[in-house]
C-alpha cells in the first residue's frame, strides 16, 4: 500500500497537527484550484507511505447531505484510522502531550498490548503502541 | 526524553553531549545506551539527523548551502555536505535542485501527483481549473 486517507475537518489545522506535533514529513502539498488542496504526509521512517489528509466537501465524493454527516461523524470521534508504533511508549506519550496532543487513553497494559489512544485535531483517533523489543 | 527535546530545541548550538549526560545524572555510557534504546540512535547520531532534517527545510526555503550549514550548527561546509550526502544520498545542492524542480512540476501539472481515483472522485480531472463539475 502506498496511499491511505484520513478525513479531516480542516487541512491547515491538520497540517499543523501531523507535521508540527506528530513530526510527519510533507510528501506533496499541491494547490488544486480555489480552496482545494492535495495534501499528503508521511511518517519519518516510512517515506513511501503517503497519508492523504482529505478534506470533506460536497461534490462527487459526498453527495447531498453526506458531507455534513461525514463531518459530524469525524468530529464525534467515530473513526479510528490506524495504529502507530514507537520505540518507547511512555517517552513518546509525554513528548506528544507536551506538544498539545490529546490522549483518550494514557499508556495502559491491555491483554493484547501496551497502548495509548490519541486524537488528531479533527477527532479521529489512533492507537499508539510500543515496538516489541527482541 | 528531556535530552531528546533539548537536542530538538538547541540543535544549532554547539552541544556538548557529555554535559547532557551529566544533567540527567547518568554516566555517559548509560545515557547513550538508554537514549539509543528509546530513539533508535545514539545522541550524537540523533543530533546529526536533526541538523540534516532542519537543513532540508532551509534548502527548501532557498537558503544557500553555506548559510544552511551554519544555521543548523555544522562548523564546516565540507563535513555538512559529507554527512548530508551520506544521509540523503545526494549533495545539498542536488537536493535543492531536485526539490525546486518537483515544486515547479507540482505547480504546472498538479494532477501528476494525485492518484487518478481520487482526482476522479474529487472531480478534478473533469475540469482543468479543478472546479467541481456543474
Amino acid at each position: 500500500m502506498n496511499h491511505v486517507s484520513i478525513f479531516v475537518l480542516n487541512q491547515d489545522s491538520a497540517y499543523d497537527f501531523y507535521v508540527n506535533k506528530l513530526g510527519f514529513k510533507v510528501h506533496t502539498d499541491a494547490p488544486m484550484g480555489p480552496g482545494k488542496r492535495w495534501l499528503t504526509v508521511c511518517p519519518p521512517e516510512q517515506p513511501d507511505l503517503e497519508i492523504t489528509l482529505m478534506s470533506i466537501e460536497e461534490g462527487m465524493m459526498f453527495k447531498g447531505d453526506a458531507a455534513r454527516q461525514m463531518r459530524e461523524l469525524v468530529k464525534n470521534g467515530t473513526f479510528g484510522f490506524g495504529v502507530f508504533q514507537c520505540n518507547d511508549l511512555n517517552a513518546t506519550y509525554i513528548e506528544l502531550k507536551e506538544k498539545g496532543v490529546v490522549f483518550k487513553k494514557p499508556p495502559t497494559k491491555e491483554f493484547y498490548a501496551y497502548e495509548a489512544l490519541f486524537m488528531d485535531d479533527s477527532g479521529n483517533w489512533f492507537s499508539l503502541g510500543e515496538k516489541q523489543k527482541n | 526524553m528531556k535530552a531528546k527535546l533539548f537536542i530538538d530545541n538547541n540543535y544549532p548550538e554547539n552541544i556538548n553531549l557529555d554535559n547532557i549526560a551529566g544533567e540527567v545524572y547518568f554516566s555517559k555510557f548509560h545515557f547513550i545506551r538508554l537514549f539509543k534504546s528509546i530513539y533508535g540512535n545514539t545522541p550524537h547520531r540523533y543530533l546529526t539527523k536533526v541538523r540534516i532534517e532542519n537543513a532540508k527545510t532551509f534548502l527548501q526555503k532557498d537558503f544557500n548551502i553555506s548559510d544552511t550549514c551554519f544555521k543548523v550548527g555544522f562548523d564546516s561546509i565540507s563535513s555538512f555536505c559529507g554527512l548530508f550526502k551520506k544521509s540523503e544520498r545526494k549533495t545539498p545542492s542536488e537536493y535543492q535542485r531536485l526539490y525546486r524542480l518537483r515544486q515547479e512540476n507540482i505547480k504546472i501539472k498538479p494532477l501528476n501527483f494525485v492518484p487518478n481515483c481520487f482526482a476522479e472522485q474529487k472531480g478534478w480531472s473533469k475540469n482543468s481549473n479543478f472546479q467541481e463539475p456543474a
